[in-house]
């Protein structure tokens, strides 16, 4: 055999003689690169709030415009996969910092996502002083906060749950805990991963749209983006060009499902150790194409030696500590708790304090009233919702050819943003002389509304044939056929769409209870509107308040709704 | 230095212990003393719960030893060293890396530059017959391949001392006697640098043919009981009469009473750990046993060669007929008794009789349950009450398993109900 020395996919001849799938991942991946180049320079531009930030409705701006859109989303999901690395690893290593990490991000996880960029807006334009990058930082991590909490979760599981003869193999062949985490722990989570991946960005879409014509202290500022495209529409009561924002939207997450996500699911299910064996094995164009170019292989090259060298330089002084994980004295944990509790009490003070300097009692006890209403709405269209749908899922679930041909379809319905059709709401509420209360509330579930009938579909087809024979054999039919066979088939799939459904309504419902349409502003009572009122106005501490309320209003229902459902509905069908 | 007087492996007073004070109660192993020789293969034998798995986890620095002490070459072992490999029972292969990928881990570990590391894994995947193999993925291969990689993996660090658990036994019968014999042929022919091999085993056949020295541990604590050469010419051939005469003996070591207590059975204790044996097992043992060609009473090798019953699953079962008084178990045979013929010959409700009267006798825990369910006035206990009082005396997971059989076996008796949604014992329906 030849002698060579370094990582063997550096050799230089063979594999770096392009070939044809070149030709298309080349320029894809390169445009791609040069795309971050032009978006990075475009993001620091110079700008000071009150300037006029003009927003172009010719069809010809759109492409740049999404290509600054989709620019957002793939920083903010960065910055989400990083994070979710760093947060998840901490709190499955360390039992101390776990005690408070994952209870914060279970409550992070219940506030809005547009209460995050009503809040965190002011201090990103302090931070950039005469730049549009503390805007754009504020979008994108308003985007960020609807990706990171459930990346960070998933991440978080598989962490806890690498198989323990795993890791006394990692351990018995000396890896360092590094090595560990990379070679183990990060490839274990990778398909949890990247299926959570793929659902916060098909979440993240709406926000995308909602976080870029944002309003500070009564000005507001349009970023340069598909969102401020519509609403810039809107404002002119421009319906063609609404038409256009909704065709380059398509042709956006058509793209994203096609170069990012067919490519990575594929590519995730080699971290399985028994993927299912479906028809689903199909390897995207894009995958192949990058697997079959040679650059990629030499740019991999470069990337498996890059990590090589960090694996050594850390493997060195990692090695020499034990492989105990730190622990502390019943002591230590002890005066921890205790520190924990005043903390928290004292903050809770502060906020009551903070809140109250500007608020009435009784404007906070109209809040609550306003987030009954608001959870009644919720509750109202999850429960039409389930009517529609769930019969719907259980007919095409019961075709595996159609699920299969529907499941991508519903997948792509539930990435689009439906405030691109809120418009049209207002247009045809306006044109009927609807009552605004009741017919903005379906705004709030006409996005989420698919992830029902997503699940539903895949819990029907999850559902053993046998058990579909056996139910034909006794004769079990119609009524009985619901009551015992299928609804408690699909109930843990369908709870799951249901959360799902019911949080992206809550976090609707800032958007969809007040609604625009040129002049005309229609709202429905509710706590969403009372939230977006204060955002209008600039008023912090009842910003706050909004916000607070609506948190607990979701960390209620999780906790003694959600939560307790789901664990029933995975006790239930359990059959060991 | 002198390494072959004083062992490769040097085990001293090791205990553990899962109770943080280390305690009687939450005890696992109990002072264990051994001494790996060069040059030797050594086979732990025992009934599950027996601790041997943790034991060999203490040898390779996976877990620590609550006290007492393991060197390997006059070094403590704390966590894992450089000359221990391990083979694990369910292959432990990483599913994203290729065969080469995994064996190749290893050395990369250690920070062995690439082409060595390339060469030296081709040469272990080569010696356990996988070449051709190199690049296919954990997924693509049967068991048996898999397990080739795990010993390809461990055999590629070089390593003096070669921990196996029980590495046969997710394997087929013709699969397991394959790897088997290809691992003892390198072994013969020196063609690997181990020098000594332990290996836990759950098949008496299995380590007889392979072992220098099998290592009997009995249970509740574990500990040695035996130790027996085999000190048989190689090959070794399973139908031999010296070769039956050692699995005789092994047999009958195992089952007879452990010294602590007699061949006649104690009554038990709360926190007795009662065996994993399923209602129709049972059933089934006794019908078997009470026919033809056993007439009440088998030979227990013969037993489980005739009705393809590995130990792990005989010995639960046997252990449960000697609980219950419906056989006596002894010396390698096991004998119905008059409870037991009854049993054989009873119809379906005659046996849930015998059966409660058995576990009411004898069990304690059952008793108890069914006490305390007639004292309270609506009848009704949560499963957790009982959980609390069981993990007094055993660790949380086995404390669950306990009570799921104690379930079992009341809801069969008709002792009492149970109820998984709420978690409660009742009386319903009785």
């Amino acid at each position: 055999m030849e002698q060579r020395w370094g990582p063997p996919v550096l050799a230089w001849p063979s594999r770096l003689r392009p070939n044809r799938w070149d030709l298309v991942a080349l320029p894809l991946v390169m445009g791609l690169l040069a795309l971050l180049v032009w978006g990075g320079m475009a993001m620091s531009a110079r700008y000071n709030v009150g300037e006029p930030l003009t927003i172009r409705l010719d069809p010809s701006a759109l492409p740049d415009y999404a290509l600054r859109s989709v620019l957002r989303m793939g920083v903010a999901l960065v910055a989400s996969l990083v994070f979710s690395l760093a947060y998840a690893a901490l709190a499955a290593k360390s039992r101390a910092a776990e005690k408070i990490l994952i209870p914060i991000l279970d409550i992070l996880q219940s506030v809005p996502i547009l209460g995050f960029l009503s809040i965190t807006v002011t201090g990103f334009i302090a931070l950039f002083p005469g730049r549009l990058l503390g805007v754009e930082c504020a979008a994108i991590f308003a985007i960020f906060t609807s990706q990171a909490w459930n990346m960070t979760f998933s991440l978080y599981q598989s962490l806890r749950t690498v198989p323990a003869e795993l890791i006394e193999a990692a351990r018995m062949y000396h890896l360092s805990p590094w090595q560990r985490f990379w070679r183990l722990e990060v490839p274990h989570a990778v398909p949890a991963l990247v299926w959570n991946m793929m659902m916060s960005v098909s979440g993240g879409w709406f926000f995308v749209v909602a976080s870029e014509a944002i309003t500070v202290s009564g000005r507001s500022i349009l970023l340069p983006g598909i969102g401020s495209y519509i609403a810039t529409a809107i404002d002119r009561r421009n319906l063609p060009a609404i038409f256009y924002a909704v065709l380059v939207m398509l042709v956006v997450i058509f793209l994203y499902d096609q170069l990012l996500f067919r490519p990575l699911l594929a590519w995730s299910r080699k971290f399985q150790a028994d993927p299912p064996a479906e028809a689903e094995n199909v390897r995207p164009w894009f995958l192949v194409a990058l697997q079959r170019a040679r650059f990629v292989d030499a740019a991999g090259g470069g990337l498996l030696l890059l990590n090589h060298l960090v694996d050594r330089a850390f493997a060195r002084p990692a090695r020499r500590r034990g492989p105990r994980a730190w622990s502390f004295g019943p002591a230590f944990e002890r005066a921890f708790d205790i520190v924990l509790v005043i903390a928290t009490l004292a903050a809770a003070a502060w906020i009551v304090i903070f809140v109250h300097r500007t608020v009435s009692l009784h404007e906070i006890g109209w809040v609550f009233v306003l987030g009954l209403f608001t959870s009644i709405r919720v509750f109202v269209l999850i429960g039409a919702a389930a009517v529609i749908w769930v019969p719907m899922g259980v007919w095409i679930g019961l075709r595996p050819r159609l699920a299969d041909k529907m499941q991508p379809i519903v997948q792509f319905l539930a990435a689009f943003p439906a405030n691109l059709f809120f418009p049209v709401a207002v247009v045809l509420i306006l044109h009927f002389r609807l009552n605004p209360e009741i017919w903005l509330s379906p705004l709030m579930i006409l996005g989420t509304q698919w992830y029902i009938l997503f699940n539903v579909i895949a819990g029907t087809s999850a559902l053993p044939a046998e058990l579909q024979l056996a139910a034909r054999n006794l004769g079990v039919r119609r009524l009985l056929w619901w009551r015992r066979i299928m609804l408690p088939a699909i109930f843990p799939a369908f709870v799951t769409g249901a959360v799902t459904a019911a949080g992206g309504s809550w976090n609707a419902s800032i958007v969809a209870e007040v609604v625009q349409w040129g002049q005309t502003t229609l709202t429905a009572t509710g706590l969403g509107a009372y939230i977006a009122q204060a955002t209008a106005a600039g008023g912090g501490a009842r910003i706050a308040l909004g916000i607070g309320v609506l948190s607990l209003y979701v960390l209620t229902f999780n906790r003694l709704l959600w939560r307790p459902l789901y664990n029933l509905a995975a006790e239930r069908l359990r059959l060991d | 230095m002198s390494e072959t007087r004083t062992g490769l492996l040097r085990v001293r007073g090791v205990c553990k212990s899962y109770r943080m004070p280390a305690s009687r109660d939450g005890l696992v192993l109990d002072h264990l003393d051994f001494t790996l020789e060069d040059g030797e293969i050594v086979a732990i034998l025992g009934k599950s719960g027996s601790g041997k798995s943790t034991f060999l986890r203490i040898l390779a620095g996976l877990i620590p030893a609550s006290s007492g002490s393991v060197e390997y070459r006059g070094e403590p072992v704390l966590e894992p060293v450089h000359g221990v490999a391990m083979v694990f029972q369910s292959f432990a292969l990483f599913p994203w890396l290729t065969v080469l990928g995994n064996v190749e881990l290893g050395l990369e570990a250690q920070g062995i530059p690439g082409a060595e590391r390339r060469r030296r894994a081709v040469d272990a995947i080569d010696l356990i017959g996988l070449d051709g193999f190199e690049s296919a993925y954990p997924k693509e291969l049967s068991g048996g391949m898999r397990q080739r990689v795990g010993f390809a993996r461990a055999l590629v660090v070089n390593p003096e001392i070669l921990l196996l658990d029980e590495p046969f036994s997710a394997l087929d019968v013709l699969t397991a006697e394959t790897l088997r014999g290809d691992l003892l042929d390198l072994w013969r022919d020196r063609r690997i640098p181990t020098k000594g091999i332990v290996m836990v085993s759950h098949n008496i056949e299995e380590a007889v043919e392979i072992a220098d020295r099998i290592l009997i541990f009995g249970s509740d604590p574990g500990r040695i009981r035996a130790e027996i050469p085999v000190l048989l010419p190689r090959p070794r051939d399973w139908d031999s009469g010296e070769f039956r005469q050692i699995v005789e003996k092994v047999y009958a070591l195992l089952t007879t009473g452990d010294g602590r207590r007699g061949a006649r059975p104690e009554p038990i204790g709360m926190g007795y750990r009662l065996p994993d044996a399923a209602v129709q097992q049972l059933s089934g043992l006794i019908e078997t046993l009470s026919e033809s060609p056993y007439l009440g009473r088998a030979d227990l090798p013969d037993l489980a060669a005739n009705e393809n019953l590995a130990i792990d699953d005989l010995f639960p079962l046997l252990d449960t007929l000697q609980l219950l008084g419906l056989a006596h178990v002894g010396d390698g045979d096991v004998v119905l008794t008059a409870q037991g013929r009854r049993y054989a010959d009873a119809d379906m409700q005659g046996r849930k009789g015998i059966f409660a009267d058995g576990v009411l006798r004898h069990v304690p825990l059952a008793l108890h349950i069914r006490r305390v369910l007639d004292e309270r006035p609506g009848h009704r206990a949560p499963a957790a009450r009982f959980l609390r009082e069981l993990e007094d005396h055993l660790s949380e997971e086995e404390a669950a398993r306990v009570l799921d059989t104690i379930i079992n076996w009341g809801r069969h008796a008709e002792i009492f109900a149970y109820d998984d949604d709420s978690e409660l014992f009742n009386l319903e329906n009785f």
